[in-house]
């Protein structure tokens, strides 16, 4: 059950709502992207819903709205430490299906996997998510298989039209702040809304079902690892990556005042094992990439039950070396049958 | 309020040990539950943070042994004038003294690798008839590189020790090789009902591990501890993950059985 109202009593509506709500959502940056004359598709906050790109999946992913690519954990002056604020707004994120499945993943580590964090929680709780849908794949993308290419836990969908808007909202809250925001229940047309989904991708991606302790002495590895340069996009593109690293950093008017930060980290980068005394593990591209495959599609399958990876394709459309995760994992599935 | 773990808290250093002129064990205030090989992250902010083993527990106390290799620990050393350290921890799933009683308890430590078992160590010490019997084996580069010479002394009136040095001057009295070197005439007398702990760094473990299997010990009778890079001790930040298992929640001790499968 849903609504359908004017374009413009939608637009009225969510600029009421930011009296409440910082509203994330995917924008496009011209002539930003990784690549030479490219736009680029990345959250940030928006005000208004004309925005928001509905249609071409984000570059990068929503996390940033959850967990920043650089966070402040605590100032520090000699003898004290503080926490930063947080918004006393709720949080309105747009996202796409296999986005809102990535983020059961993000709560599964930052939750779930020993104690729960601060910084992620105070953000979640007052987060909303609003589904766009898809109406035809992306290009990279394989969700039909990874069958994150619905979703019904969504707060709200919105669909965006010229003229008109429908939504369907389950999430009780958000629907008395729309009705606080001006949304006339009586006024609107109500008419059943369901978002629509894609069945069928250009990428189709079958997961190996047998990997194991011997699947890491495979030479497929090698044989794609080898053109791996180690840049690290396409753990920051990932939706599902969760990586960070410490830093701490004084100001230049006052050693003694300064910050430490969380900073996304990479698995594929030089440093992520590096210990004291030199020692580090992985040090091949071929190992990195094993690791990185094997938390996809492995490893975080065997400790929560269902697999990492959300096949939103991103890292086979950033990566400069045009090395295919989907390939890859395809080419593993098909040693199943040997 | 919910809980931040994130954020240090002072603790005051009570007492210091020198025990190299790049080792030393502070001992902190601390009361709470604490097992021997879990950790605390030591912070110094401007600086970082540092994962540290318990290397000993007293009632109000706990002992970090720290050895000065960089950035953070540079500064522990130049900075603990003032009296307190910012900490956060324990960390980690460290030693069950259960496993150990009523064995045949064989330890073997290199070098800083003694920290996270001293503190089993110390506790068939001072309980010597808990255990069928007791011995440990510390190995360390160099005779001006032993710790804790003031706890040998208590440790060799009470269980078998081996201290030995890889290498040494002329002259030197103590024994001297690797400790590999001293397993096969270890006094195993039932390989079923004797336990070994192996704690140091990898090659000296997978060694270890190695001779110690000549002697017919049993997989799940082996223990390890280990040591990979970690930025947050809470299941968050993936730089200590092998496999699907997080070094800093799930270990960093393990049973062989396991731990022998854990792949980085
Ligand atoms: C579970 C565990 C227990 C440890 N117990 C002890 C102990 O009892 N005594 C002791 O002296 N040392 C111990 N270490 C090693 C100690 O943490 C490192 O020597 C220390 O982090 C070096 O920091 P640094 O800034 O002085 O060195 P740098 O080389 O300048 O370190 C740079 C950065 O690398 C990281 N780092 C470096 N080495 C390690 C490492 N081994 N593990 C995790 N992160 C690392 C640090 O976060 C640091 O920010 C332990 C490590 C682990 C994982
Ligand atoms: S280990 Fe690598 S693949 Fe896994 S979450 Fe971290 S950066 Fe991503
Ligand atoms: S796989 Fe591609 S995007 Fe990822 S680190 Fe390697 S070169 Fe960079
Ligand atoms: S130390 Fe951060 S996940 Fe283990």
């Amino acid at each position: 059950m849903g609504y359908q109202l004017p374009r413009k009593t939608a637009d009225t509506l969510f600029c009421r709502l930011r009296e409440h709500y910082e509203i994330f959502a995917p924008k496009l940056f011209a002539g930003d992207g990784c690549f030479s004359d490219t736009d680029v598709i990345r959250y940030d906050k928006v005000s208004s819903l004309d925005e928001i790109e509905f249609d071409r999946r984000s570059d990068y992913s929503f996390k940033e709205a959850l967990f920043a690519v650089n966070e402040t954990l605590f100032y520090f002056t000699e003898n004290e430490t503080t926490i930063p604020s947080c918004t006393d707004k709720k949080l309105l994120i747009f996202l796409k299906s296999c986005d809102l499945h990535a983020l059961k993943r993000l709560d599964a580590i930052y939750l779930e996997n020993g104690p729960e964090d601060f910084y992620y929680k105070r953000l979640r709780e007052k987060a909303c998510f609003v589904l766009m849908d898809c109406g035809e794949t992306c290009d990279t993308g394989f969700c039909a298989g990874m069958g994150t290419n619905r979703s019904d836990n969504y707060d709200l969908y919105l669909k965006c039209g010229e003229e008109t808007v429908w939504i369907d909202c389950p999430s009780e809250e958000l629907l008395s702040d729309l009705k606080e925001a001006g949304l006339n229940e009586a006024g609107e047309t109500a008419c059943a809304v369901t978002p629509n989904y894609v069945t069928q991708n250009k990428e189709t991606v079958t997961l190996p079902k047998k990997l194991s302790v011997e699947s890491f002495d495979n030479p497929l590895w090698e044989a794609y690892g080898s053109r791996c340069i180690g840049c690290g996009r396409c753990n920051f593109v990932c939706p599902t990556c969760t990586c960070f690293t410490m830093q701490d950093i004084h100001y230049r008017d006052n050693e003694n005042v300064g910050e430490r930060r969380r900073v996304w980290a990479s698995c594929q980068v030089d440093g992520y094992t590096d210990i004291a005394g030199g020692g580090s593990f992985r040090q091949k591209q071929s190992d990195r990439l094993r690791f990185k495959v094997m938390h996809k599609i492995y490893d975080f399958e065997k400790r929560f039950g269902y697999p990492m990876c959300v096949g939103c394709g991103r890292c086979d459309a950033v990566c400069p070396e045009y090395i295919s995760y989907a390939n890859l994992v395809n080419q593993l599935a098909e040693e199943d049958a040997k | 309020m919910m809980k931040n773990e994130y954020i240090p808290f002072p603790s005051q250093v009570k007492k210091i040990i020198r025990h190299t002129d790049i080792e030393y064990t502070f001992r902190m205030e601390f009361t709470g539950e604490v097992k021997p090989g879990q950790f605390f992250e030591v912070s110094i902010p401007r600086y970082g943070e540092a994962p540290i083993s318990v290397s000993g527990i007293g009632p109000d106390t706990i002992d970090l042994t720290i050895r000065k290799v960089g950035k953070v620990t540079n500064q522990i050393f130049e900075n603990f004038e003032g009296n307190h350290l910012l900490i956060r921890g324990p960390y980690g799933n460290g030693f069950d003294i259960e496993n150990y009683k009523n064995k045949e308890l064989f330890i073997i430590a290199g070098g800083t690798g003694l920290s996270p078992v001293k503190g089993i160590v110390d506790y068939f010490s001072s309980h010597p008839g808990e255990a069928a019997d007791t011995t440990l084996i510390a190995g360390f580069k160099s005779p001006d590189d032993i710790l804790f010479k003031q706890d040998f002394e208590q440790w060799e009136k009470n269980i078998r020790v081996i201290k030995t040095v890889d290498s040494a001057p002329d002259g030197y009295q103590g024994q001297t090789g690797m400790v590999t070197k001293y397993i096969p005439d270890l006094p195993v007398k039932n390989p079923d009902n004797a336990v070994f702990i192996i704690v140091g760094p990898p090659a000296m473990m997978k060694f270890t591990v190695i001779e110690v299997q000549k002697r017919g010990i049993p997989e799940q009778n082996i223990w390890i501890s280990y040591e990979r890079k970690m930025c947050c001790g809470l299941g968050k930040c993936g730089h200590c993950k092998m496999d699907s298992t997080y070094i800093c929640l799930d270990g960093p001790v393990f049973n062989y059985k396991e731990g022998k499968n854990l792949i980085d």
